[in-house]
């Protein structure tokens, strides 16, 4: 099939994540994708990543020869510290998250519903041994939830959809979607677009999205 | 003269019991006491409820425990990551029971046991599956679940410095869930990478105070691996 719009990879999905993160921002970027928005923030801008685990202050992946082994983020990669950083336990950890202390958690997902509603801990209700992981808390207590995922799945399917079929994860919790092909935020009326790849149409788009597409009311030309 | 250590891991895990809720610290490889965790095997107690982040690794610790038919429940919140395939077995043959629990509601259900509170509201999971059957109350609007806390018999605990009256400081990651578990368990065991002289560690700087901790075994066994 011949593409006549881009399509943003996993890195420029990330580098357009990170372009709307503020400095002095507290963030918690889920596993995936979203762990890839840490590379594209510019040192200079001081955002403090938080991890479940109880680190404030997380830095990169360390060169290989300076791995430590005390160190890992919640995905149980090993991280670094920054200077300012901090170590705590998990029942402070998820105050920070649960206590609305945390600005934004990016998140992946398998669905989002143009509600906000939020579906990405389990992918069947019978799936009986799910991990569900600190997502549910996140999802309730940051101060905004962002998704960063894949317009369609690799079967083609939308992941933005009227009501999720997937078990939830929490409702109403997602106020903006990052995609590869558009930046669409959750509204009392539904999904707005608010940024399309160069080359792809209004119409296009909404003929890969499973709920109503809307453009912005006060959007010029 | 109080003096919490004890001369071995055996002394360590004596009187644990058939049926015993065991909180198990530690998250991915970091704060895992894995000594305790093998002197449990060794001392043979069945029947046990394993309250943990994840449900074991490999077929070493915690899931060498459940593989030798020890665990009838497991608490947690994350039971599949790279390598649990003890848990995978065991749960597909109906051999293991399981409580999902999001990792915050975990930890504040540790928290809450620790300082005697008997239950809390919390957001998390509010209507989602994990929320079903649970008591639903309004506040300022918001809606919220009735979690109970979760007290254990025994909690084993690594931390990398402590003293004879119990007080730990833990290293770096390895905090986790290790401090919050030495708070809500009748009988808490700490392995310790160093033991210091009392006074030794900064007042400020004590984590876990010794008030929490029963007994205090040295295990100087170097760097997480993996």
């Amino acid at each position: 099939m011949m593409t006549d719009h881009q399509i943003l990879n996993r890195a420029q999905m990330a580098a357009r994540v990170a372009q709307d993160i503020p400095g002095g921002w507290y963030c918690n970027l889920g596993i995936g994708i979203p762990t890839l928005i840490a590379d594209h923030i510019p040192a200079s801008r001081e955002v403090v990543l938080h991890s479940e685990n109880g680190i404030l202050g997380m830095g990169p992946a360390p060169e290989p020869d300076q791995i430590d082994p005390w160190l890992i983020n919640a995905g149980k990669q090993h991280v670094t510290l920054h200077p300012g950083g901090s170590f705590f336990h998990h029942a402070d950890s998820f105050a920070m998250i649960r206590g609305g202390h945390i600005d934004l958690c990016v998140l992946g997902a398998f669905e989002v519903a143009e509600n906000g509603d939020l579906a990405n801990w389990a992918t069947s209700a019978a799936d009986a041994a799910p991990a569900v992981g600190g997502a549910m808390d996140l999802a309730v207590g940051a101060k905004r939830i962002w998704v960063v995922t894949e317009h369609v799945t690799k079967d083609g399917k939308s992941k933005l959809v009227e009501r999720c079929s997937y078990p939830l994860t929490a409702l109403g919790a997602v106020s903006r979607i990052y995609t590869n092909l558009a930046v669409v935020d959750v509204t009392p009326q539904g999904f707005v677009v608010r940024e399309m790849v160069p080359g792809l149409t209004f119409e296009a788009l909404q003929d890969r999205t499973a709920a109503r597409l809307h453009l912005p009311e006060n959007r010029n030309g | 003269m109080i003096d919490k250590r004890v001369g071995d891991l055996a002394a360590a895990l004596e009187g644990v019991g058939d049926g015993a809720t065991v909180m198990v610290g530690g998250f991915g490889s970091v704060g895992q006491p894995n000594a305790l965790i093998e002197a449990l095997i060794e001392q043979g107690a069945r029947d046990l409820t394993i309250v943990a982040n994840n449900a074991g690794a490999g077929r070493v610790g915690l899931a060498r425990l459940m593989e030798a038919g020890r665990v009838r429940k497991i608490i947690c919140s994350f039971p599949r990551s790279a390598g649990s395939v003890v848990f995978e077995e065991l749960f597909k043959a109906g051999r293991l029971e399981l409580e999902i629990v999001p990792q915050g509601t975990l930890a504040e259900r540790i928290r809450a046991a620790g300082a005697g509170i008997p239950a809390f509201f919390t957001a998390t999971g509010y209507g989602t599956r994990l929320g079903e059957n649970k008591e639903v109350r309004e506040f300022r609007g918001r809606h919220y679940i009735l979690e109970e806390s979760l007290p254990a018999d025994v909690a084993l605990v690594e931390a990398w410095r402590a003293d004879r009256w119990g007080n730990c400081v833990y290293r770096k990651s390895g905090r986790n869930f290790n401090a919050i578990m030495a708070t809500a368990a009748a009988l808490t065991i700490v392995q310790t990478q160093h033991v210091a002289a009392l006074g030794e560690i900064d007042p400020e700087a004590v984590v876990t105070p010794g008030i929490f901790v029963d007994r205090v075994v040295h295990v100087p066994y170097g760097d997480p691996q993996g």
